[in-house]
């Protein structure tokens, strides 16, 4: 990545947009509308002076459901600049993979009831209409799913299936198609891809799967590209390799790319800004550092304390998050993290009472949590090792 | 290859021999692969586990890591014979079980249980969870004080459960309190072994830790001695005393935990856990993210059909010479009981 890039671009621009994404978030959660300092357009369609490749607004995706309204994802907000990395953290259920299905579009036909708004290079995509988000997903935004052997068409071969994907958006030829297949399988490093072109997918091992998905999600050159657990069902070893293509690739088309895991490990291998999940709700978004480093949820002290690391000396005894994640149907009221919070009686009842707003604990590091930046720092030298 | 086993066999675990609880000597399975529907022909065989030899003592928990295909799984399932191994030797609380017949076994099976993977397809969806749990008293026919119900919500309350819970069925359960459901039916036979295959794998990070805490606390109050399979070197470095690495069918390390993780010898042990993600973010001077430094394996592990000759980590690894394709390197005693099957062992300097 550029270092121009990389010091620079954080969040939309410079500080001072910096700041207005700050408080274009915490309006999200006051009011569940489009706060007024938004600055969308008349129309609600275009967001002028934005140059991000992403931004999303105020996302909601909630299905109805026998047992009752499940809010999947409830208000969630970012932005995405090309170049850069977003990681989204959480637990299953935590809403991640419905919020990159609602870019990518793939909701469309299944009864989820969507609000928000979400621009692709300023292009609004929610009430878009279907055909035109068809034609940009795979041209301009592409992903990679979490099991390539399922997203795989087992009759088909791997070099059928990245060449129907090229010829859909290109005006190319089919022999042309084919020559641009082998060349992108050569390019995420599959050995003898002339040959291997005409494999089927149960002939290619499980790295070698991944290899080809990501293959074929970059076919044309998409400008950004969402990795939905891209490693999860692969061993380390492998998934070091994968880790390192996608930061490669990464790299050499400029794209925005948001990776999706559980895993705080790749998070922080690939992330430049992290975005850490909490039923539905953000529960922390900023940098890498900001969340590493100065966390300041309770639910991210919880996720870091209770993982057994091997960078550091061997614990007697893990320190997990007690209970269990909600059901989306009967979120807790108030704070929705507040019956696993160690520190929710800090804060004299707010938690179960009110939902916690996300506020700027730093420029860029938004929590949403009632806990009081006195009481934060209290609970950090007391509890909490924040870096030995 | 025969001298290596005897030396892995004798060099045991680093402990007395003649206390451990399990004996494993020369482990092999090997499953047949064949053509033809009629005139079956045998044309090659899948070497899943080759020569494996490790002992646990009775208190103790060993940890089997490995990539998938290396043959932890099959190791697990050969010890509780649920494979039948093709070659080798178990022993079991002093008595052989390698071959015994299923009657002969069943008697065994109260001693030896398993905890499984998946939370999801390991647990009955008909079946209550007081009849999941109190399903091996009926089997094994063993007559209770209190009657069923009461000695399973003894059960249910020692893995965290609200007993009340016993009528309940497997749907109405998270993720982790199923898997603890799975604990409390390993646990009903009060056994000996408990061979625990991935058993955090499938769960979420926040409640990976709260198993792991519940399989210690039971272990350090039943006095229970485990044999944990898994992938993640990190879990198992927290929950185990000794640690053996597989590759492709073979042990190919083995010491205990803290010597393992503090100087791992073989290089593939090295690379898997350079392979690990720290969960911190690295920078370079400008601020910019940066790669961490670490060993990358180049391809993927080798079909256990057909597994490279001599050592079977010579196509990966950085290290190889013209003896690793020529030689097998036995597992051998470095230093007193770490186990290293390599001609170039790493980390032998002595520590400073």
């Amino acid at each position: 990545m550029p270092a121009s890039g990389a010091t620079g671009e954080r969040g939309i621009g410079g500080d001072e947009v910096q700041g207005g994404r700050g408080r274009r978030l915490a309006g999200a959660w006051r009011g569940g509308g489009r706060p007024a300092s938004a600055p969308a357009g008349a129309d609600g369609m275009s967001l002028p002076g934005s140059r991000s490749m992403l931004e999303v607004q105020d996302l909601r995706v909630h299905f109805a459901t026998d047992d009752g309204l499940v809010k999947s994802v409830d208000g969630i907000s970012f932005s995405l600049e090309r170049g850069r990395t977003l990681g989204i953290v959480g637990e299953s259920g935590s809403g991640k993979s419905v919020t990159s299905l609602a870019i990518m579009g793939l909701h469309h036909g299944t009864g989820a009831d969507i609000d928000g708004r979400i621009w692709l290079d300023g292009e609004e995509l929610v009430n878009a209409d279907p055909g035109r988000v068809r034609q940009l997903r795979g041209s301009k935004m592409a992903m990679i799913f979490q099991d390539p052997l399922s997203s795989l068409h087992p009759y088909y071969t791997v070099g059928a299936q990245i060449i129907e994907a090229y010829l859909v958006h290109n005006q190319v030829g089919r022999k042309a198609a084919r020559e641009h297949a082998i060349e992108m399988l050569n390019r995420v490093g599959i050995p003898q891809a002339a040959t291997r072109v005409d494999d089927y997918p149960h002939q290619f091992s499980g790295g070698m799967r991944q290899r080809a998905m990501i293959a074929m999600a970059l076919s044309c050159d998409p400008e950004l590209l969402i990795a939905d657990e891209p490693t999860t069902a692969l061993d380390v070893t492998v998934q070091a390799q994968i880790l390192d293509l996608i930061s490669d690739l990464q790299q050499e088309y400029h794209s925005a790319v948001i990776i999706i895991t559980h895993d705080l490990g790749v998070v922080a291998e690939l992330s430049d800004d992290i975005l850490v999940m909490y039923a539905g709700k953000a529960a922390e978004y900023g940098s890498a550092e900001d969340v590493f480093d100065r966390a300041g949820h309770p639910y991210t002290w919880g996720l870091l304390s209770s993982m057994p690391r091997l960078d550091r000396e061997r614990a007697e005894r893990l320190t997990p998050i007690k209970g269990t994640p909600p059901s989306l149907i009967n979120v807790p009221p108030g704070c929705a993290f507040h019956p696993r919070c160690a520190y929710a009686d800090r804060t004299g009842g707010r938690s179960t009472t009110e939902v916690p707003r996300l506020r700027e604990l730093d420029p860029g590091h938004l929590v949403a949590c009632h806990l009081t930046a006195d009481q934060r720092l209290e609970i950090r030298g007391d509890d909490i090792k924040v870096r030995p | 290859m025969s001298s290596s086993l005897t030396e892995a066999a004798t060099a045991g675990s680093g402990g007395a021999p003649d206390d451990a609880l399990l004996r494993v000597t020369g482990l092999t399975k090997h499953f047949p692969v064949t053509r033809g529907i009629i005139f079956r022909q045998k044309v090659g065989a899948v070497q899943a586990v080759d020569g494996v030899s490790f002992s646990v003592a009775p208190g103790e928990t060993l940890g089997l890591v490995g990539e998938s295909g290396c043959g932890k799984t099959t190791t697990g399932r050969l010890l509780n014979r649920l494979l039948e191994p093709t070659s080798g030797q178990i022993i079991f609380d002093g008595r052989d079980i390698t071959h015994l017949s299923a009657a002969r076994m069943r008697p065994v099976r109260r001693d030896v249980q398993m905890i499984f993977q998946d939370p999801y397809s390991s647990l009955n969806p008909r079946h209550t969870v007081g009849a999941i749990v109190g399903a091996p008293l009926r089997l094994q026919k063993v007559p209770t004080e209190k009657g069923v119900k009461a000695t399973v919500q003894e059960l249910l309350e020692m893995v965290g459960l609200n007993p009340e819970h016993y009528n309940r069925y497997p749907h109405e359960f998270s993720g982790g309190q199923r898997q603890r459901i799975g604990i409390a039916r390993t646990l009903t036979l009060k056994p000996k072994l408990i061979i625990a295959d991935e058993p955090v794998s499938a769960l979420d990070v926040s409640i990976q830790a709260q198993v792991v805490n519940l399989l210690e606390d039971l272990q350090r109050e039943l006095g229970l001695t485990y044999v944990v399979i898994a992938h993640d070197l990190s879990v198992v470095r927290h929950i185990a005393d000794q640690v053996a690495v597989m590759y492709l069918g073979k042990l190919v390390e083995m010491a205990p935990r803290d010597q393992l993780y503090a100087r791992p010898r073989h290089p593939y042990t090295v690379a898997l856990m350079s392979a690990v993600p720290v969960p911190e973010p690295v920078r370079d001077e400008t601020g910019a993210r940066a790669r961490r430094q670490r060993i990358r394996l180049s391809g993927d592990v080798p079909s256990p059909l057909n597994p490279p000759r001599a050592c079977r980590f010579h196509t990966r690894c950085w290290k190889a010479q013209d003896i690793c394709r020529t030689e097998e390197p036995p597992l051998a005693e470095l230093v007193s009981g770490h186990q290293v099957a390599c001609h170039f062992p790493e980390n032998t300097a002595p520590a400073a």
